[in-house]
């Protein structure tokens, strides 16, 4: 019986484990403990937040127009706090404990400072939200200076980023413990490298909040006089964009993993799929400068060279990822006898398994709206013509949205059988899931994206200017795209509801999960249609991937494309120098 | 799998598909060309942000533009007054919660050096419906050489957002023949 | 040829490592690189810009 917990020895040092029926590994029962509690505190955080965001798209709908400015602006932050921070972290610890106690076979490096980590979260992410309902602190969650928040505010920031630091370095440990102790043989798996290129942008992101933070809270208190505005702003913007790129190599290593985990996908090239790792630790973090790119005082030379993440080197990285993962995916359906045409093999794959399917979508959509919009977004003079629009958060909701949450969605479908014990309730229901909160977040990005090319600013109550002395009008088009941005918001909220009740009932109630049913558990998964399928397809030279080439040909066309459309509009501009 | 450690010891030396390596190096190439885009535009393209910038005190900043404005405005729009300076002059504009101060006319196709600057928080200055976004801070002056190439009714309005009567900050620039 | 080589080489213990590999399984030095190089580049030229400005004249 897989839940009978042993106590037995994983490496040199007793621990208590179960043995999962899925894979025969050695499940520390304190890694699972953690990876509950973290994934259960990130979807509670991620169903508060995404209240906030419903109601932050219904305002935004200009003949809706739900909340009072104040209210309106206190949301707002809390919006961005709780689903750009707190549930994406908490995630982020979840998966780190995976990645390495789960999947090195390896008991968890010091369990009780990882609790620590998460009380620390916990406390701070409490104070956070209690503190901006509070009303004192609608700084937005960038709290440039010289707004002031109430010191909570940045107190509980503070904790938040503490813990997590703390839970890094969980991490770090656990990979020194599987080593020493020799729970893997030769490199470590893929996606846990992955995972550790999440875990050093993470500490990068997090040492760089602390040193902008612990002073603004002494300012905050009174102790500190002056805090300088583009030097809070450009370290500030070292742990905010970087947050966002521990999410980039967290999915990315989450993309990995489902196929590995559904259809035994293996990377095309270990050697490319690490090197593109390694350009994200070198030059990803460097992508802080989008946030500066018409701040005074920075020169051309700082900004063409960070915002271009070293002569973009580290979106080649995620260029290689793009190919290598539908290759990947492409390859391991040929093997299952998916052959025919370019196309067969994505046609026939799982797509009623809310895993693969969630994680497909996210990749997809990640790569074409997110990807390609953030290059163009923090091209340097291009920014001139869309910083602070709704350009903006058009585009990380694509990234965010669309690419990260929603492949944090898929990996919590397989994380419920697999850690949890339970069987997903309402299989049917889940089917639908990826599809209504991706197409959700889609149209939210899309419009959004589409309202700030027509010039709307971001964080903005009444685009409509009903209340200044100088008029202004935006095009009705604007209002249009608003519009549909609210109904694409209710049905992203539709889908992400769906999420949090599934899952949340699925753990409660759904059938436990052992040796008997746990491949069915983990949903639909492809057929294979020959019996002697071929078992060795690690290296793209075994195969032909035409679908591949034809997704990544059409994806560059796209780029390229929409690249010089933004230039053309930019030329027209008035002259600037 | 990429849940388990790589099959050989030495996957460094395995070999990379050729669909692989040409797809790196078109990635590679695309990205150096988008670099050397922005360089290039630095040289030959028209809409560059200046890196003309000083800091100052805001009072001080606020005498000028005062100073500016008494000189130049011919006549009042809304209680705000309207500066028409000489082509190719340095102009001067305030942002403060919650207004853009003061109204500009300028002329199209002539040069100007504008002064931006804060009084209090970070503000947005957005040129609507051009569509240029500069992002304004207390204590900084910066200078930026501004051609307008169309004639009308100009908007600004902020995009930073900087208290409860930020979607009230709207301000004027006229361009005229 | 060259895949009977590497073969051979992955089993064959004796066989060093190539160095970008032990690069890639040195986790704590990546951690070096990884606050170092953004901690350079971006924060720390950037500091030395915004401290570089002139006051106004």
């Amino acid at each position: 019986m897989s839940v009978a917990a042993e106590t037995g020895v994983i490496g040199g040092i007793a621990a208590k484990f179960r043995t999962c029926p899925a894979t025969g590994l050695k499940i520390d029962l304190a890694a699972e403990k953690l990876i509950k509690a973290n994934a259960v505190v990130a979807i509670v955080f991620l169903a508060v937040g995404g209240v906030f965001g419903l109601l932050v798209a219904l305002t935004r709908w200009p003949s809706v127009h739900l909340l009072s400015s104040d209210m309106f602006y206190l949301v707002l932050t809390a919006h961005g706090l709780d689903v750009l921070l707190v549930w994406i972290i908490f995630f982020e610890m979840a998966v780190l404990y995976f990645a390495s106690a789960i999947i090195l076979n390896c008991r968890l490096a010091a369990p009780r400072v990882a609790w620590l980590a998460f009380i620390l979260m916990l406390v701070g992410a409490v104070l956070a939200n209690v503190t901006v309902l509070q009303g004192e602190s609608s700084v937005m969650f960038t709290s440039y200076v010289p707004l002031k928040a109430s010191p909570n505010f940045y107190l509980s920031l503070i904790l938040f980023a503490v813990g997590a630091l703390l839970g890094c370095f969980v991490f770090l440990g656990t990979l020194v413990i599987a080593k020493d102790e020799k729970t893997y043989e030769g490199s470590i798996p893929l996606v846990t490298f992955g995972a550790l290129t999440a875990c050093i942008i993470a500490i990068f992101t997090l040492a760089s909040g602390a040193v902008i933070l612990i002073p603004t809270w002494l300012w905050s208190l009174g102790y500190i006089s002056h805090i300088d505005t583009v030097m809070y702003k450009l370290v500030w913007w070292a742990m905010g964009h970087s947050s966002q790129q521990i999410n980039m190599a967290a999915q990315v290593a989450i993309w990995y993993a489902i196929p590995a985990i559904l259809m035994g996908a293996k990377p095309l090239s270990e050697k490319v799929s690490r090197l593109a790792f390694l350009m994200y630790i070198f030059f990803l973090q460097l992508a802080s400068a989008h946030h500066m790119l018409v701040e005074p005082g920075l020169s051309s030379e700082w900004k063409v060279f960070n915002t271009s993440y070293a002569i973009y080197l580290a979106v080649l990285g995620s260029m290689i990822h793009g190919f290598s993962i539908p290759g990947a995916v492409e390859a391991a359906q040929r093997a299952n006898g998916y052959t025919k045409g370019y196309f067969e093999w994505l046609r026939r794959a799982p797509w009623g398994n809310p895993a693969f399917a969630g994680m497909f979508l996210s990749l997809v959509m990640f790569g074409f709206l997110g990807g390609i919009s953030g290059v163009v977004l923090g091209t340097e003079q291009i920014n001139i013509m869309l910083h602070n629009t709704i350009y903006v958060p058009g585009h990380f909701h694509a990234t965010v949205v669309a690419g990260t949450s929603l492949a944090f969605m898929a990996l919590t479908f397989l994380v419920v059988p697999l850690i949890f014990q339970r069987e997903i309730i309402w299989p049917r229901l889940a089917k639908w899931q990826p599809y209504l909160f991706g197409l959700g977040a889609a149209g939210i990005s899309l419009f959004m994206m589409g309202a700030g090319t027509l010039g709307v600013a971001r964080r903005h109550w009444d685009i409509t200017f009903s209340d200044a002395t100088l008029s202004f009008e935006y095009p009705p088009l604007a209002i249009l795209m608003l519009s549909l941005n609210g109904l694409s918001g209710i049905m992203a909220a539709i889908g992400g509801g769906l999420f949090v009740v599934i899952i949340v009932a699925s753990v409660l109630f759904g059938k436990k999960v052992d040796a008997s049913n746990i491949v069915e558990a983990l949903g639909p998964m492809p057929q294979k249609r020959v019996s002697e399928a071929v078992h060795k397809h690690g290296s793209a030279s075994n195969f032909h991937l035409p679908g591949t080439y034809t997704l990544v040909a059409i994806f560059f066309l796209a780029f390229v494309v929409y690249y010089f459309v933004n230039w053309k509009y930019l030329s027209e501009l008035w002259q600037l120098g | 799998m990429a849940i388990t450690s790589p099959e050989n010891r030495i996957w460094w030396a395995e070999k990379v598909g050729r669909a692989e390596l040409i797809w790196i190096t078109i990635a590679f190439l695309w990205g150096v060309f988008m670099f050397a885009m922005m360089v290039w535009w630095h040289l030959e393209g028209n809409q560059n942000l200046s890196n003309e910038v000083y800091r100052i005190v805001p009072e001080v900043f606020e005498e000028k533009t005062e100073a500016f404005t008494e000189k130049y405005t011919v006549r009042e729009e809304s209680g705000i007054p309207v500066a028409k300076p000489e082509p190719g002059v340095d102009v001067y504009m305030l942002s403060r919660l919650w207004e853009w101060w003061p109204i500009l006319e300028l002329k199209k196709g002539q040069t100007y050096r504008l002064h931006l600057s804060s009084m209090d928080w970070q503000h947005g200055f957005s040129l609507q419906p051009v569509n240029i976004n500069i992002q304004v801070h207390p204590g900084l002056e910066h200078v930026v050489t501004l051609t307008p190439t169309q004639t009308g009714e100009f908007s600004v309005v902020c995009n930073e957002y900087c208290g409860v009567g930020h979607h009230t900050m709207v301000g004027r620039i006229h361009v005229v023949d | 040829m060259d895949k009977a080589k590497t073969e051979s080489d992955s089993t064959d213990e004796s066989v060093p490592i190539p160095p970008m590999q032990r690069l890639l399984d040195n986790h704590f030095l990546l951690l070096f690189i990884g606050v170092v190089v953004p901690t350079v580049l971006y924060t720390l030229w950037g500091v030395m810009e915004l401290s570089q400005i002139p006051i106004t004249q």
